[in-house]
């Protein structure tokens, strides 16, 4: 019997860590993410786990922590926020460019400047293109099937890539929610072991990490960089299946809520998910035909699987939590624009940035965006394609 | 490496004193070390080996001996592992500064290792904290308004003397190398973090005769520019003093990157340095209870 728990999102993290029970976890705190590591430090205390806890000067060096262990041969983990992510960011490629699959939980907060210390996506969203799978999370239930499954994902062979978690800084980290944990045992079952083909601590075999890579390998190693993160698409669908087994909850790259037949959609990526979903229901009992799109998995981008599924919607909104300065839109707009293009033309799609460094996102803003789309779809008109909403001009 | 290169002598010295019975970990800063021993598809190392940054080797390692502690733990271990993390001056006194003290104060059981060449040799001789006072290099050059850097050298062994660690030692490549020898078996074997640190001398950037290079560290020694010691368990031992101490020109006329020191104009720097060497001299024999 699965255990009902009320825990918050980073609770739900720590807990997840301590029934995975690595051998390395090094962080360093930084809010919101803070607790992570204090919760699994208790738990080192207490002797509940056989992890290595490493109290680093920086998160620079927490990431650099968890490379030699993962070299090493061991499973390492980390949790982050804002800049503690960003003062990883030369590691994070490493990480990934080594093919060490760390699992960090990242706890989003709006990345500085100016300092604020509230939720948005500009931390992992600027990361995006470090080699890191990423896998969004709605609640701390997401968070935490999220996390047992990053494992199993990352360590597969057929990728090797580390993973992030994220979670919305406060709104989820710091709420406490109804959640369902597996059992210990359940969770050591479904992780196993990490049984690494290849690793630092192995007399028979001494190998090197991280050599000079010059024009001669260095784009052989990158193509198989870029080949492993493919593969990755395969093994995130298998896991969560298999995970589907376990719990009966049930994941894929995205979640579509009342989309089939909808004719506006929004695109959006965590907690406000939650929000738009009631927005949705409202519109649907006045007889509007709202759906939504809340993504999973945005690396690798599953463009083809969310194109099939936007396909008949009429007028699109993707709802970005960050900035990107490009002048056109957030990344995720240009992505989802990106992956219609040539396939399902003539949909009309817009972007909106919203949520930045925490302001508050209610429904009436996100019922806002629904009734653009409308206004959109009924006079065929996209208008301005880089929209805020919730932003005094 | 460099014909003349005092790195590969002092990596070879320090791993020799490794029992052949253990195994061991070995990690470098980005740094001449770590781009001419390790070019994919090759490697001159025969243990494993780990390169990730330049300013994070002290806790890269220190997440490899968290994992052997964690498998320790958990019985998972086969073989008896030590862990080594070697930097040049920029990857330790400078860029790396933080992630070495953070892996020295947390008490990781391995060894930090620099090595002294006193400037950013692999990117091209440019200053560093380590360089000594009037050194020219690429980013202090010596000018007609000024004669090379600026500042005298950081004294990090007494930094890391600081920590309070089981062992600090600093020595260079001495004529029969027992003194690093002997200093390698300690740091390896002796439970808890050890730094060495090893003066090694860049024919490039010192600009001395390569066959000088055992030459070079002997007047390091005799001026006591570079003096030898230890501080063990927090008892500060001098392990060498010199019969007769020479004057510091003997050791600045080897070298290019002096040159300029022994212009008519600049006798008066040169001064300054003998008075400078001469009171950290006697500062450090007080300390180890010779004076």
């Amino acid at each position: 019997m699965a255990i009902r728990e009320r825990l918050s999102g980073n609770e739900a993290m720590a807990v997840a860590m301590r029934q995975i029970n690595p051998d390395v976890v090094a962080a360093f705190p930084i809010t919101p993410s803070t607790e992570i590591p204090q919760y699994f430090s208790q738990f080192v205390s207490n002797g509940e786990v056989d992890t290595e806890f490493v109290a680093v000067e920086s998160e620079h060096s927490a990431m650099s922590a968890c490379i030699g262990a993962a070299a090493a041969g061991a499973r390492a983990m980390t949790a982050t926020s804002a800049n503690g992510l960003a003062l990883m960011w030369e590691m994070l490629y490493i990480a990934a460019s080594s093919r060490l699959p760390i699992t960090m939980s990242c706890v989003n907060r709006a990345l500085s400047g100016p300092i604020n210390i509230h939720n948005d996506h500009s931390d992992s969203m600027g990361a995006r293109d470090s080699g890191w799978i990423q896998l969004y999370s709605e609640n701390n239930q997401e968070a935490y099937d999220n996390l047992l499954q990053a494992l199993r994902i990352g360590e597969h062979e057929d990728v090797m890539l580390p993973v992030m978690v994220c979670q919305d800084g406060f709104i989820t980290s710091h709420a406490v929610e109804n959640i369902e944990l597996l059992e210990d045992d359940k969770v050591k079952g479904f992780v196993g072991e990490y049984e690494p083909d290849h690793y630092m601590m192995n007399p028979k075999e001494p190998i090197g990490v991280g050599p000079l890579d010059l024009p001669a390998y260095y784009f052989e190693h990158k193509r198989q960089q870029a080949e492993a993160i493919k593969r990755s698409k395969k093994v995130i669908m298998d896991v969560a299946k298999e995970y589907e087994k376990l719990t009966g909850r049930s994941y894929g790259y995205f979640e579509e809520y009342k989309l089939n037949d909808a004719e506006i959609a929004i695109v959006i990526i965590n907690s406000t998910a939650g929000t738009a979903k009631t927005v949705v229901d409202k519109l649907r009992d006045n007889g509007i035909k709202a759906g939504l799109l809340k993504i999973r998995v945005f690396r690798p981008f599953p463009a083809e699987e969310i194109t099939a599924a936007l396909k008949n919607v009429k007028a699109i909104a993707v709802m970005d939590k960050a900035e990107s300065f490009s002048a056109v839109g957030g990344p995720l707009f240009t992505e989802i624009k990106a992956a219609l293009y040539g396939v399902a033309d003539g949909i009309n799609i817009i972007n909106y940035i919203y949520g930045l460094g925490g302001r508050d996102v209610r429904s009436d803003d996100i019922e806002l965006v629904y009734n653009a789309l409308l206004e959109i779809q009924k006079t065929g008109k996209t208008g301005e394609t880089y929209r805020y909403v919730g932003v005094r001009e | 490496m460099c014909a003349g290169c005092g790195a590969p002598v002092a990596v070879r010295a320090i791993l020799r004193a490794l029992e052949p019975e253990d195994q061991v970990v070995c990690g470098a800063a980005t740094g001449c070390l770590e781009v001419s021993t390790f070019l994919y598809p090759f490697t001159a190392w025969k243990d494993s080996f780990i390169h990730s940054a330049f300013e994070n080797v002290g806790a890269t390692i220190s997440g490899a001996e968290a994992a052997y502690a964690a498998w320790n733990r958990k019985g998972k271990t086969t073989g008896n592992y030590k862990f080594i993390a070697f930097g040049g001056d920029g990857g330790t006194y400078d860029i790396g500064i933080q992630s070495l003290s953070g892996a020295m104060e947390r008490g990781h059981d391995m060894v930090y290792v620099c090595y002294d060449n006193e400037a950013y040799m692999n990117t091209g001789i440019q200053r560093s904290s380590s360089t000594p006072k009037y050194a020219d290099t690429t980013t202090s050059p010596q000018g007609t308004a000024v004669p090379g850097k600026q500042q005298y050298k950081k004294d990090l062994t007494q930094v890391m003397a600081a920590h309070n660690i089981p062992y600090v030692a600093q020595t260079t490549l001495t004529q029969n190398f027992k003194d690093i020898h002997e200093k390698s078996e300690k740091a390896i074997y002796k439970k808890g973090p050890a730094f060495l640190n090893v003066l090694a001398p860049c024919p490039r950037g010192w600009r001395y005769d390569t066959p000088d290079l055992m030459l070079i560290c002997k007047l390091a020694m005799d001026t006591c520019i570079w003096p030898i010691f230890e501080v063990e368990d927090g008892v500060w031992k001098l392990n060498y003093k010199p019969k007769k101490k020479l004057p510091v020109e003997d050791y600045l006329k080897r070298q290019g990157r002096f040159k300029h020191l022994f212009n008519k104009e600049n006798e008066h720097l040169i001064e300054e340095l003998q008075r400078d060497v001469d009171k950290k001299w006697d500062d450090l024999l007080r300390r180890c209870g010779e004076a």
